[in-house]
């Protein structure tokens, strides 16, 4: 066992871990946030992703007792006050959402993307969440929604009537 | 009695006033009333619960593709501390099926598949159920499995099911052939292929095949099972269909339904994966030797490969006879499908492909045997698009190479066949003008690519790269497969501030239904959107029946039971509101927040007062909660004659089209995607921004199936790729560079608000799409899918393709993020 303390959301928790422990299991299982989704516990998909002292990791691949001393971000702590984020607005306005399992991992990548380039080209965004697997909504309205919050989003044509 | 505006209206039929005129909700941009939950990870899935005294369990699996159990020794794993209950296939005796009762919930005798489960275990941690399935020991004698379908049905193939005769199965649907590995042959016989051939100018015999295919939902099947005493049975799980769960697990251990109880939350995607019953019942045999604790059992990624279904693997063989007009005479078409050692949902998928065999053309003479194949893999199941992914690969591509034979541009080859008002299906069933529209479907996706030439940006980019740009256009259609009797149930309940909760058991898997819902609800009872409520958990318990989540047939099905309910809750509040105020109910109408006297609106009473029960000022009250109930059942379907499959199946045809752009490097068979444009007929469009996530993200789905996706085995049957590493899905950088969405909207008649169902269709047809565009850029003749850029490459030096994906040498890959992202899009 090994004593850990992390800062999650802005919270420090205290806690012994068994040094095998995953962090994703740590977040999901020691402190009960299930936001954080586990897809393929391999690294391969990024539903697990949060952000390890500013940088988005797989946490499935990351030990608890690697991350003593460290900051966490999380899905939980997106919603500030019953007010969704920027970005998880701009998700729910652009049915960016589906079964809905990527969601939380999707969201913490694109806040890394957003930290590292503020206002992303479409490709950009493409490379930036190219490590998260969504096998729902074929991304585009992902896109959409990032291209909308840096204020890019031209006149979007979506769904079009032919008679 | 109904209210004034459902009896005065103009048009006939019960939703006739449904179908025209301005609508509020309906057909308007709105967000999704589920995405909240989610975006926020406040939205609990089966596999974020937990309860207290919760087991862990795992599953000991088969490591060979056929062999005899000898022996089980499990002393060592149950002295292990911690180790709460142990099961073998020894102490169960029940056999499980949704069609075809063949399945042991753990191998009894014999092993069928790599990845079957043989054992199980409950512990405190899923570490220690872990330790203990590793020192369960199993002695197995390793027999020779049977691999491909083609050489399953040879007569000296060894039997996966020798018992076959004596399993149960549905008759009125399913012809098993006992005494050989034929569990369902379906047959459609329609007018006279002989002579048709004999008459044909040109006939055109080709096979195409495509592998298994895992649907990967990103959430892994997970189900948490508390069996107490006197059978006491509640499930929690990540199933797409609970009524059918509970059905199908109450005929297995002969229980009464009120005994068994199935709660689904949100669901982390389906695609069909989850539709029948599959880890449910081991699960609850743990909890019942553990003393009735709640076990929960979380696949592995690896698990959803092997031990949990697949999609079938399919070898289609289309013999065409043309009139050198271009008018086809005459088609036989004879589909294998590898059922692999279950038969499940593959033979409901083998009877659905035959009946639509075809495609949206007509086909004067056809005859059609399609067999489910026993083998000794991983089993078929359901999966998004219900076999027509799979066989539109053949069958459009076919239509191509049938054009080409016969020097006719494709796509005038498909228009001249194309289903329209007048035609006959395969079943014999009448094509009206209300059915859909196939045609325009077809031009506006050839108007969409700029199909039969190059523009000059695309001739420049031809230039620059080096590559060769092709164009395609593919139609599609499909029917819900179901029996004709599927039904469902919706429940109003209004509550105090006049908002209404609906309750129904449709799941939301992620297709978007509960926003369509709440917008038809919303639209009828002329209330604003945010007053509506769809239950999120159904519950078999407190919610109405509904047959399955499948078959693109909820919004139809499920739409029309709500709008049944929402008339009842207006009939029972107008009932009410005509003894409060004293007037017949023909003389009330209603607005959002009141009914009232037509002639004197100041008469009125709110829906706030009657919500629970009206009470007048000295305290007498009448009424009571008011509760809207709906039930719908398709109309007017049959079952199909089995020798001539003729009858009536279909609830609706959603047809469609889409048009693609690739480039292809001539020398080394890479390509580019560089637009693909989706159209479907949809009825009417209840929510756009759903239908194009529908049609975008099915469309790309269906690229995963055409460019990389796929089981391979060796030859003797273990699956060597189970993993995203060696099995990879489409990321966004596989998006094509441009993607459009369209819509047609022929109401269909029964349809609410004249809706039909789009969910699976933005999959089918994709791949063939994609393979007839690489044809008519560098002239490669594939007949397999996926296409792997060294299938490409094989092809046009003739080499020959791996066609069955059993192989010697594993080979190939995806490669996802081609480098065109550099270039920008043509115009």
């Amino acid at each position: 066992m090994v004593r850990i303390t992390v800062r999650v959301n802005g919270k420090e928790y205290t806690r012994e871990v068994v040094e095998s422990r995953t962090l994703l299991h740590f977040l999901r299982e020691d402190l009960s946030l299930t936001g954080t989704k586990e897809g393929c516990g391999a690294g391969e998909c990024g539903a697990c992703t949060v952000i390890l002292d500013g940088q988005a990791v797989n946490s499935c691949l990351i030990l608890a007792a690697e991350t003593d001393g460290s900051t966490i971000e999380t899905i939980e702590g997106e919603a500030k006050n019953g007010k969704l984020s920027r970005m998880q607005e701009a998700f729910h306005n652009h049915h960016a959402v589906q079964c809905g399992f990527c969601t939380p991992g999707m969201i913490m990548t694109i806040k890394d993307l957003l930290r590292r380039k503020p206002k992303p080209s479409r490709d950009e965004i493409i490379d930036g969440i190219e490590g998260n697997f969504c096998r729902c909504t074929g991304y585009e309205q992902i896109i959409e929604a990032v291209l909308d919050v840096t204020g890019q989003l031209g006149k979007k044509e979506g769904l079009r009537h032919v008679r | 009695m109904l209210p004034v505006n459902l009896e005065k209206r103009k048009d006939s039929g019960m939703f006739g006033d449904l179908r025209s005129g301005e609508t509020r909700v309906i057909g308007k941009r709105t967000p999704r009333v589920d995405s909240i939950a989610k975006l926020t990870g406040e939205a609990i899935f089966v596999s974020d619960m937990a309860f207290a005294g919760m087991l862990f369990a795992q599953v000991k699996k088969s490591p060979h593709a056929r062999a005899r159990i000898l022996r089980i020794d499990t002393r060592k794993a149950e002295a292990l501390p911690g180790v709460r209950a142990i099961l073998t296939g020894d102490e169960l005796d029940y056999r499980v099926g949704l069609y075809m009762v063949d399945k042991y919930i753990l191998a009894k005798g014999e092993v069928r598949h790599y990845g079957e489960a043989v054992a199980a275990v409950a512990a405190d941690t899923t570490a220690i159920a872990r330790q203990a399935v590793d020192l369960i020991h199993v002695e197995y004698e390793k027999l020779p499995p049977v691999l491909h379908p083609l050489d399953a049905i040879r007569e000296d193939a060894p039997l996966v099911h020798p018992q076959l005769g004596n399993y149960d199965y549905i008759d009125t649907a399913f012809s098993p052939i006992p005494g050989t590995n034929i569990c369902n042959h379906t047959k459609l016989r329609k007018g006279d292929i002989e002579t048709a051939f004999k008459r044909s100018e040109w006939i055109l015999e080709r096979e195409y095949t495509n592998p298994s295919v895992q649907h990967v939902p990103m959430e892994t099947h997970v189900a948490i099972v508390s069996w107490k005493h006197d059978d006491q049975v509640t499930i929690w799980s990540s199933a797409q269909s609970p009524f059918t769960l509970r059905n199908l697990f109450c005929m297995a251990f002969k229980l009464s339904h009120r005994k068994v109880r199935v709660i689904v939350p949100y669901v982390g995607g389906g695609f069909g994966g989850k539709a029948g019953i599959h880890i449910e019942p081991l699960v609850a045999c743990l909890s019942r030797k553990a003393g009735g604790r709640p076990v929960k059992f979380t696949a592995t990624r690896e698990e959803e490969f092997s031990l949990l279904p697949c999609r079938s693997a399919l070898t289609y063989r289309v013999k065409t006879g043309v009139s050198s007009d271009g008018k086809i005479i005459g088609q036989k078409m004879t589909m294998y499908w590898d059922s692999g050692a279950y038969a499940d949902y593959a033979v409901n998928v083998t009877r659905a492909s035959g009946y639509s065999a075809a495609g949206p053309y007509e086909i004067p003479n056809s005859w059609v045997d399609a067999y489910t194949i026993y083998t000794n893999k991983p089993f078929g199941t359901a999966y998004r698009g219900f076999g027509h992914v799979e066989f539109f690969w053949g069958i459009e591509r076919h239509m191509d190479l049938v054009a080409h034979a016969i020097g006719m541009d494709s796509l005038d080859f498909r228009k001249k066949n194309a289903l329209r008002p007048g035609s006959v299906t395969l079943t014999g069933e009448k094509i009206e003008e209300h059915t859909g529209n196939v045609l325009t479907c077809l031009k506006a996706a050839e108007k969409a690519v700029g199909y039969g030439r190059l523009t000059a940006g695309e001739k420049k980019r031809e230039q620059r790269s080096g590559m060769k740009i092709g164009k395609a256009v593919v139609a599609l259609h499909k029917a819900p497969a179901m029996p004709p009797f599927t039904a469902t149930g919706v429940i109003l309940k209004m509550n105090e501030d006049a908002t209404v909760t609906a309750n129904l058991s449709l799941t939301e898997i992620g297709q978007g239904t509960y926003t369509a819902l709440a917008q038809i609800i919303a639209e009828h009872l002329r209330f604003p959107l945010h007053r509506i409520k769809i239950s999120q958990e159904t519950d078999t318990d407190r919610d109405p029946y509904d047959w399955q989540t499948v078959a693109s047939k909820g919004l139809l099905l499920t739409g029309n039971a709500a709008l049944l309910a929402a008339q009842d809750l207006l009939r029972k509040s107008y009932e009410l509101a005509s003894q409060i105020l004293r007037a017949q109910p023909v003389d009330l109408d209603h607005d959002k927040d009141k009914v009232f006297i037509l002639h004197n609106p100041e008469a009125s009473v709110t829906f706030r007062e009657m919500a629970v029960g009206y009470a007048f000022p000295d305290g007498r009250s009448i009424g009571g909660p008011l509760i809207g109930i709906g039930s719908y059942i398709a109309q007017g379907l049959t079952h199909l004659d089995k020798e001539t499959g003729q009858g009536l199946p279909a609830l609706d045809w959603t047809y469609g089209a889409h048009g693609i752009i690739v480039e292809v490097d001539e020398h080394t068979g890479e390509y580019n995607i560089l637009k693909v444009a989706s159209v479907f007929d949809v009825g009417k469009v209840i929510n756009p921004d759903a239908v194009r996530g529908q049609a975008i993200g099915g469309m790309l789905q269906g690229l995963g199936t055409a460019i990389c996706e796929g089981y391979i085995y060796d030859q003797e049957g273990h699956l060597l790729n189970p993993s995203f590493t060696d099995n990879k899905i489409p990321t966004a950088r596989d998006l094509p560079l441009e993607v459009e969405s369209m819509v047609v909207e022929t109401p269909q008649l029964d349809g609410p608000y004249g809706a039909r169902g789009v969910g699976e269709h933005s999959m089918i047809a994709v791949a063939a799409a994609l393979g007839n565009a690489i044809q008519q850029a560098c002239g490669a003749e594939l007949t397999h899918m996926p296409i792997r850029f060294e299938d490409v490459w094989r092809s046009l030096g003739k080499k020959e393709p791996i066609d069955n994906w059993i192989t010697k040498s594993p080979f190939g890959s995806c490669k996802s993020a081609p480098e065109i992202r550099k270039n920008r899009p043509v115009q």
